[in-house]
């Protein structure tokens, strides 16, 4: 994984795998640093589950799903003087469930990695699971990117699949209009 | 290729069981990229020492895992390789200079 983006898509991954509805993308640059979060109201990880996710052979051999994805983001964070902070709700606790992983990054970091094509990330996050109301939030000392599906659904009704094509290739275009503003 | 004939790089056991054989050689310190490159039966030279690594030998079915530059694993990633068998080693030497050691070895790459 060679550009932040793969992070962020493999990071996301796991709120989908959780049943999350809702998940908020956040990346805010900012001075020397990158944070990043995703936060999601999936079914949560008990404190037994969260306090293991730093170690690669629980999430491997119970096939967990989750993987190295944590390992190697934590890797990222220590390796770039940032790291990572994990907080977790499971659906047994309260009905208010969910996950959110926080990493920084000290973007200016000699071992920090390009931060890749994230336009093609949310897209590809996008047509994996439309169902998923997706908040993307980019925000840079040059301004900010937007996207809710959540309020693109609201204007194009419920019948319509955010995994259309000409949907599909409408968001491209909208984040990628955003970001050639930041310029 | 058995693993007995890298004798005289003299290279140090540090963890896990005695390697015996492998079967080609990988080198490369990104782990995510290691995962899809590192072939079963491979040596793996790398200079990243925490249980990441060891985690991918495992998952790869590398042969051994060669630390390069005198760098040490971590304690979780000794005990790690300890529980799920997996051959470490360290040299002083650097990752070239085991490389052109061992492919002279080989007879070439």
């Amino acid at each position: 994984m060679d550009e932040f983006s793969l992070y962020v898509l493999d990071i996301t991954m796991n709120s989908v795998r959780a049943g999350a509805q809702n998940i908020a993308i956040t990346l805010r640059e900012e001075g020397e640093w990158l944070d990043f979060s995703v936060q999601d109201d999936g079914c949560g990880m008990t404190e037994e589950q969260v306090a293991r996710l730093h170690n690669p052979f629980f999430t491997t051999r119970k096939t967990r799903n989750v993987g190295l994805g944590i390992p190697f983001l934590t890797m990222l964070a220590e390796m770039t003087g940032g790291n990572v902070k994990i907080t977790s709700v499971h659906e047994s606790v309260s009905a208010e469930h969910g996950t959110k992983t926080a990493a920084r990054f000290g973007r200016k970091h000699i071992d920090f990695i390009p931060l890749g094509d994230l336009v093609s990330t949310v897209t590809t996050l996008i047509q994996g699971s439309p169902q998923v109301n997706f908040t993307y939030d980019h925000h840079t000392e040059k301004g900010s990117v937007h996207l809710s599906c959540a309020e693109l659904k609201a204007v194009l009704g419920d019948d319509i699949s955010l995994a259309e094509p000409e949907i599909l290739a409408w968001i491209e275009g909208y984040l990628k209009e955003q970001y050639a503003e930041l310029v | 290729m058995l693993f007995s004939e890298l004798t005289d790089l003299s290279l140090k056991h540090i963890a896990g069981p005695a390697a015996e054989e492998f079967d080609g050689v990988y080198v490369g310190d990104l782990l995510s990229r290691a995962m899809g490159h590192v072939e079963a039966g491979n040596l793996w030279i790398t200079i990243m020492n925490n249980i990441n690594v060891i985690a991918v030998a495992s998952l790869s079915e590398a042969s051994a895992v060669i630390l390069a530059e005198g760098v040490a694993l971590t304690e979780d990633a000794e005990e790690a390789a300890r529980e799920k068998n997996i051959s470490v080693y360290s040299s002083e030497k650097s990752a070239f200079t085991l490389c052109a050691e061992i492919a002279q070895r080989m007879g070439g790459v």
